[in-house]
C-alpha cells in the first residue's frame, strides 16, 4: 500500500517535473532567441523518442555527456548513451553504422582508409578546440615563434638558449602518433614538413599523463588543449599572440580544429534533435565554454578538411 | 531394483563426465577463437597490406604515418619488442632475490608469521591497479630516478621498477610454494648431517626446488611482458632501440594502448597495431613453451 | 659422519679440530648472516608494501569517509563529482563474472582433476587453460572488443566486460580449485569410492565440500584481482557511467542498474579516464579517493577470503 503511494507520488512528481521542463523550453525558445537549432529542437522535443548512441573521441567526450544529460531531462523518450573509445573507433563505428553518433577529434577523411566513405556522413561541427605550447615552469622563454616551434618539435632545435632561453637541453613529449592533437598541431605547425626519422622524442597519448609529465619534469615542452592549461606549468605565447579564445576565433591564433559529431547521412529524429540541441545556444552559449571549447558561431572564420581558411 | 540403481548411477556418472567436459572445451573453444580472431587481424599487415615480415621484426623505424621509400608504411617493430624484453629482464632481476629471499624467509626461518601475516600483505598488491601503480610511477619513481641518474628519469630503469613492485606478489607466492614444496624428508636429511639452517637451504632446498623456481620466475616475466598501462605512463613511449636504461625507449603493449583507440579499424595502422598484439601472444605463448620445458627437464631430472 | 661429502658438497672435509673449530665457526656466522639478509629483504618487502598502501590511503582520506563523494554520479567538468555509479559497476561486473567464471572452472576442474584421461585432448586443454592465465590483459580486452563488442553486437556493455573479466579468472580459478581438490587426502577419495559412490558422486558429496575452504579462499582473491581490473574493460564494459535510476526495472533501459547492455565504467576504469582527459578541477582528489575506495574493497575482500575460508573450514570440521 505505502510502497503503491510512494511509486504514485513518484510518477506524478517525475510527471509534474517534466512538464515543466517542457514548458521551460519551449518558452525559452519562443521568447529568447531566434535560433532555428533551438526552436527546432523545442518544438520536436514532445514527440522525440529512441536510443542514441554516440561513441568516439575521449576528448569530446565530457562535454557530449553533459549535454545529453540535459538534453534527457528535457526529452524523457529518448536516451542518450555517450561511450569515449577514441576518434578511430568514433569514425569506424559511425561508417559501419553501428552507432548513430561518432565523435571525432579530425575530419573523418583523416582516418577512413576509403576517403570516398566520408561523404556518407553527415559533419557537425560541434565547437573549436584551441590548443598550445605548454612548458615547464623552469623554462625562462614566455614567447616563442611558429617556425621556432617547428624547429624543436622537428629535432633541430635542441637547447632552450637558442630560442633566447636559459641553457638547458629541451625536453620533447610529442602526442601519440594518430591522436586528433597531434594531427592538429602538426597540420598547423610544421605545415608539412616531416619530422626526420632520427628524431624521436617521447610519446604520449593522454592530455592529462602530458599534463603531470610537462609539470614534473625540468624543460619540458608539450602541447594541450586550452581546457587542460592549469598552473603546474607555463602556456607559451606564440609569435607574440596569447593563447585565448579571442584569438582563435579570428584565427590569429591558428593551432585549433573542431570537434565533429558524425551522423549517418539522414539521421533518425532523436539523433537530429540532439545534434540540434548541441548546436543551439544551450549547449554552445553555456556547456562548450565550461569545458573550455570555443562555441562554432564565435568563429570568424571556417576551416576545410584541406586545411583551407576562410573568412566567415 | 539394484540394476535400475546402478543404471541411474552410471547416467548420473555419464552426466558429470559430460558436463565438466564441456567445461573444458568451452574454455579450449574461447582460446583458440581468441587466437584465430587476434591472428587474422594481426596477420593482415602482411597478407592484405603487403608489408614483409621482416620489415616488421627488425625494421627500427616506428612511424606508420608516414610511407618508407618502397611506399609502405614504416612499422618497424624492433624498438618496442627490445623495450619489453629489456624492462621485462631487469623487473625481474629486481624482483627475483627478493621474491625468492621472502620465499626462504616465510617457510624456513618464520612460518608462522610469513604464511599469515606476510604472504597475504604482499598478495594485497596483486588487487591495487596498475593505474595507481602508474601514477605512484610517474609522481615518485620517474622523479627519484631524474635525481640520481640525469635525464628526463622516463625509462627502462623506471618501467623496470614499477614492474618489479608488480610483479613481486607473483613471483613470491609462486616461490613460497615452490619453497614449501621441498619434503620435509630432504631437510631432516641434511640437519641429521650437521649443516646449519644456511647450508640445508642453499644446498639442498634450492638445488630442489630450482624447476618450480624457474617456472615462478617466468610467470612473473609472462605477466611483466604483458603488463600495459602502468609502464606506459613511465617509460617514455619514444620508439627507438633503447641504448641506455635511463632514456625514454617503449614497449609492445605501451605503444598498443596509446594507438588502438585512434585508429579507425581496417586501416594499416590499425593492422600494425593488431600485429604488435599478435606479437605478445606469441610471446606468451613461447613463455608457455618454456614453462613446459622446465616441467619436463624437471621430470627426467628426478626419475 | 662419513657421508658428508656427498650429502653436502658445499661443506669442507673435517679433518683436524682446529680447522674443524674454525669451520664450524665460520659457517655458523654465514648462518647468522644469512638469517639477517632474509630478514632485512623481509623488512623492506613490509616496508615498502606498507609505503604504497599508505600512501593510496592517506591521499584519498578526504574522500574515504565523504558520503556523498560514495554515492553521487561522476560530474563532467565541475568540482564535487562522486563516484557512485562506478561502485556499483564495479561489485555488479565482480558478481556477474563470479556467476559466470566460478562454475565453468569448478567444472573445468573437476573435469582436470578427477577425469581427465591421459590423452592428447587433455593436454591440449591444459595448454589452453594455460595460455589464458599468461595472455597480457590488453590482449584480452582487444579481442573482447573485437568479439563480444563487434561481432557479437553487445557494444561495450557491462554482459562484454564481464565476459572477458571472465576469460582473465577462469585460468586462476581453475588452478586454485583443481589444486584444492587435489590437496583433499587420498583417503577422503578412496572412502568415498569404498562406500560403493560412483566418482562424481564422491567429488560432490566429499571432494568439493571438503575442498571448500580453499575454494572459498581463492574465490575471493581472485575478486581483488578483477576488481582493479582495468586494461581489458576499457574496450569492453566502455568508459561511461549512465547515471542509474535503481527505481527502474527495465532491463533494456541504460538508466536499470540491472541492464546487461548498459556500458559500465568501473572505479579502476574511473581513474585511468579522470587521468586521462579529465577536466574537472578537483581530478587529483577524485583520482586518490577513487583509489583509496579500491584498496579498501580489496583489503576487505583479502580479510573475507581469510575469515570466510577458516569459518567454512570451523564448520566442516564441527559437523
Amino acid at each position: 500500500m505505502h510502497n503503491d503511494m510512494s511509486r504514485r507520488q513518484f510518477l506524478g512528481l517525475a510527471g509534474g517535473l517534466a512538464a515543466v521542463c517542457g514548458l521551460g523550453l519551449v518558452g525559452c525558445g519562443g521568447s529568447g532567441s531566434s535560433s532555428a537549432a533551438t526552436t527546432a529542437a523545442a518544438s520536436t522535443s514532445a514527440a522525440l523518442s529512441g536510443s542514441v548512441t554516440a561513441v568516439g573521441s575521449t576528448a569530446l567526450q565530457p562535454l557530449v555527456e553533459a549535454a545529453a544529460e540535459q538534453f534527457m531531462a528535457d526529452n524523457s523518450g529518448v536516451q542518450i548513451t555517450v561511450q569515449g573509445g577514441g576518434s578511430g573507433q568514433g569514425i569506424t563505428q559511425i561508417s559501419q553504422g553501428a552507432v548513430q553518433i561518432g565523435d571525432s577529434d579530425v575530419f573523418a577523411e583523416e582516418k577512413l582508409q576509403d576517403k570516398s566513405d566520408a561523404s556518407k556522413l553527415t559533419d557537425n561541427k560541434v565547437a573549436v578546440v584551441g590548443m598550445g605550447p605548454v612548458v615547464n615552469k623552469d623554462v625562462t622563454v614566455d614567447d616563442i615563434a611558429l617556425e621556432d616551434l617547428k624547429g624543436i618539435f622537428c629535432g633541430t632545435i635542441t637547447n632552450w638558449n637558442q630560442v633566447g632561453g636559459a641553457d638547458e637541453a629541451i625536453t620533447v613529449i610529442n602526442r601519440a602518433s594518430g591522436s586528433g592533437t597531434r594531427a592538429t598541431f602538426e597540420s598547423n605547425v610544421l605545415k608539412g614538413t616531416t619530422v626526420p626519422d632520427t628524431f624521436k622524442p617521447q610519446e604520449q597519448d593522454s592530455s592529462g599523463t602530458v599534463a603531470k609529465m610537462v609539470a614534473e619534469t625540468p624543460g619540458a615542452i608539450s602541447y594541450l588543449a586550452f581546457s587542460y592549461y592549469a598552473d603546474t606549468f607555463k602556456a607559451l605565447k606564440v609569435g607574440g599572440v596569447e593563447a585565448k579564445a579571442a584569438s582563435v576565433e579570428d584565427n590569429t591564433w591558428t593551432i585549433w580544429a573542431y570537434e565533429h559529431m558524425y551522423t549517418a547521412a539522414s539521421p533518425d529524429a532523436a539523433t537530429q534533435g540532439f545534434i540540434d540541441y548541441m548546436m543551439g545556444d544551450e549547449v554552445q552559449g553555456s556547456l562548450v565554454e565550461q569545458n573550455g571549447y570555443i562555441p562554432v558561431s564565435g568563429m570568424k572564420v571556417s576551416r576545410d578538411a584541406d586545411g583551407n581558411v576562410t573568412t566567415n | 531394483m539394484s540394476s535400475k540403481q546402478a543404471m541411474s548411477k552410471r547416467r548420473l556418472e555419464r552426466c558429470g563426465l559430460t558436463v565438466t567436459g564441456a567445461c573444458v572445451t568451452l574454455v579450449a573453444v574461447l582460446v583458440v577463437t581468441l587466437i584465430v580472431m587476434v591472428a587474422s587481424h594481426g596477420l593482415a599487415t602482411f597478407t592484405a597490406d603487403g608489408i614483409p615480415l621482416g620489415d616488421f621484426l627488425l625494421g627500427t623505424t616506428w612511424n606508420p604515418h608516414q610511407a618508407d621509400a618502397a611506399g609502405n608504411p614504416t612499422v618497424g617493430a624492433l624498438p618496442m619488442i627490445c623495450g619489453s624484453f629489456a624492462v621485462t629482464l631487469l623487473a625481474t632481476a629486481f624482483a627475483l632475490p627478493i621474491a625468492v629471499g621472502s620465499a626462504i624467509f616465510v617457510v624456513e626461518v618464520a612460518p608462522g608469521f610469513g604464511r599469515r601475516v606476510f604472504q597475504p600483505l604482499v598478495e594485497l598488491l596483486v588487487g591495487i591497479p596498475s593505474v595507481v601503480f602508474g601514477l605512484i610511477g610517474l609522481t615518485v619513481v620517474v622523479a627519484w630516478t631524474r635525481g640520481w641518474a640525469g635525464g628526463t628519469g622516463y625509462g627502462i630503469f623506471s618501467g623496470a621498477v614499477v614492474l618489479a613492485v608488480m610483479v613481486l606478489p607473483t613471483i613470491t607466492s609462486l616461490s613460497i610454494d615452490a619453497v614449501a614444496a621441498v619434503p620435509m624428508s630432504y631437510r631432516e636429511g641434511s640437519y641429521a648431517l650437521g649443516c646449519t639452517r644456511w647450508q640445508t637451504i642453499w644446498n639442498v632446498v634450492l638445488r630442489s626446488a630450482r624447476p618450480s623456481l624457474m617456472t615462478a620466475t617466468i610467470l612473473g616475466m609472462t605477466r611483466a611482458f604483458g603488463e600495459s598501462l602502468a609502464v606506459q605512463m613511465v617509460i617514455g613511449n619514444s620508439a627507438q632501440v633503447p641504448g641506455s636504461l635511463f632514456t625514454p625507449a617503449s614497449t609492445l603493449t605501451s605503444i598498443l594502448t596509446m594507438g588502438m583507440g585512434n585508429e579507425a579499424m581496417g586501416t594499416v595502422y590499425s593492422d600494425a597495431l593488431w600485429s604488435l598484439a599478435l606479437l605478445l601472444l606469441g610471446m606468451s605463448l613461447v613463455f608457455i613453451l618454456i614453462i613446459h620445458l622446465i616441467g619436463s627437464k624437471g621430470v627426467k631430472a628426478h626419475a | 659422519m662419513p657421508d658428508q661429502r656427498t650429502a653436502s658438497p658445499a661443506q669442507a672435509p673435517t679433518l683436524d679440530p682446529g680447522a674443524a673449530a674454525v669451520h664450524v665457526r665460520r659457517i655458523a656466522r654465514q648462518d647468522r648472516l644469512a638469517t639477517g639478509i632474509l630478514t632485512i629483504i623481509v623488512a623492506l618487502v613490509l616496508v615498502l608494501l606498507a609505503a604504497i598502501v599508505g600512501y593510496i590511503l592517506v591521499n584519498g582520506a578526504g574522500k574515504l569517509f565523504d558520503l556523498s563523494f560514495l554515492t553521487s554520479k561522476p560530474e563532467q567538468f565541475r568540482a564535487g563529482g562522486g563516484i557512485g555509479p562506478e561502485l556499483f559497476n564495479s561489485f555488479y561486473l565482480l558478481l556477474l563474472t563470479l556467476l559466470i567464471s566460478v562454475p565453468i572452472s569448478l567444472g573445468a576442474a573437476i573435469f582436470l582433476a578427477e577425469y581427465a584421461p591421459d590423452n592428447v585432448v587433455t593436454v591440449a586443454a591444459k595448454t589452453a587453460i594455460e595460455t589464458l592465465s599468461s595472455l597480457p590483459s590488453i590482449v584480452v580486452g582487444l579481442f573482447g572488443f573485437l568479439f563480444f563488442v563487434l561481432q557479437m553486437g553487445w557494444g561495450f556493455s557491462i554482459l562484454s566486460g564481464a565476459l572477458a573479466l571472465t576469460m582473465f579468472n577462469i585460468p586462476i580459478l581453475e588452478r586454485t580449485i583443481q589444486q584444492a581438490l587435489e590437496d583433499v587426502p587420498r583417503t577422503q577419495r578412496d572412502a568415498g569410492l569404498a562406500l560403493g559412490l560412483t566418482k562424481w558422486e564422491t567429488t560432490i558429496h566429499v571432494l568439493v565440500p571438503a575442498a571448500m575452504p580453499a575454494i572459498v579462499t581463492g574465490v575471493v582473491l581472485s575478486a581483488g584481482r578483477v576488481f582493479g581490473e582495468a586494461a581489458a574493460l576499457i574496450y569492453t564494459a566502455g568508459q561511461s557511467a549512465p547515471a542509474l535510476d535503481f527505481g527502474c526495472l527495465d532491463l533494456t533501459s541504460p538508466t536499470c542498474p540491472w541492464n546487461l547492455f548498459r556500458p559500465a565504467e568501473t572505479l579502476a576504469v574511473h581513474i585511468w579516464k579522470i587521468n586521462s582527459e579529465g577536466v574537472v578541477p578537483d581530478l587529483s582528489a577524485v583520482s586518490n579517493g577513487t583509489a583509496a575506495v579500491l584498496m579498501v574493497c580489496i583489503l576487505v575482500f583479502n580479510l573475507v577470503a581469510r575469515g570466510a575460508g577458516k569459518a567454512i573450514a570451523r564448520r566442516l570440521t564441527a559437523e
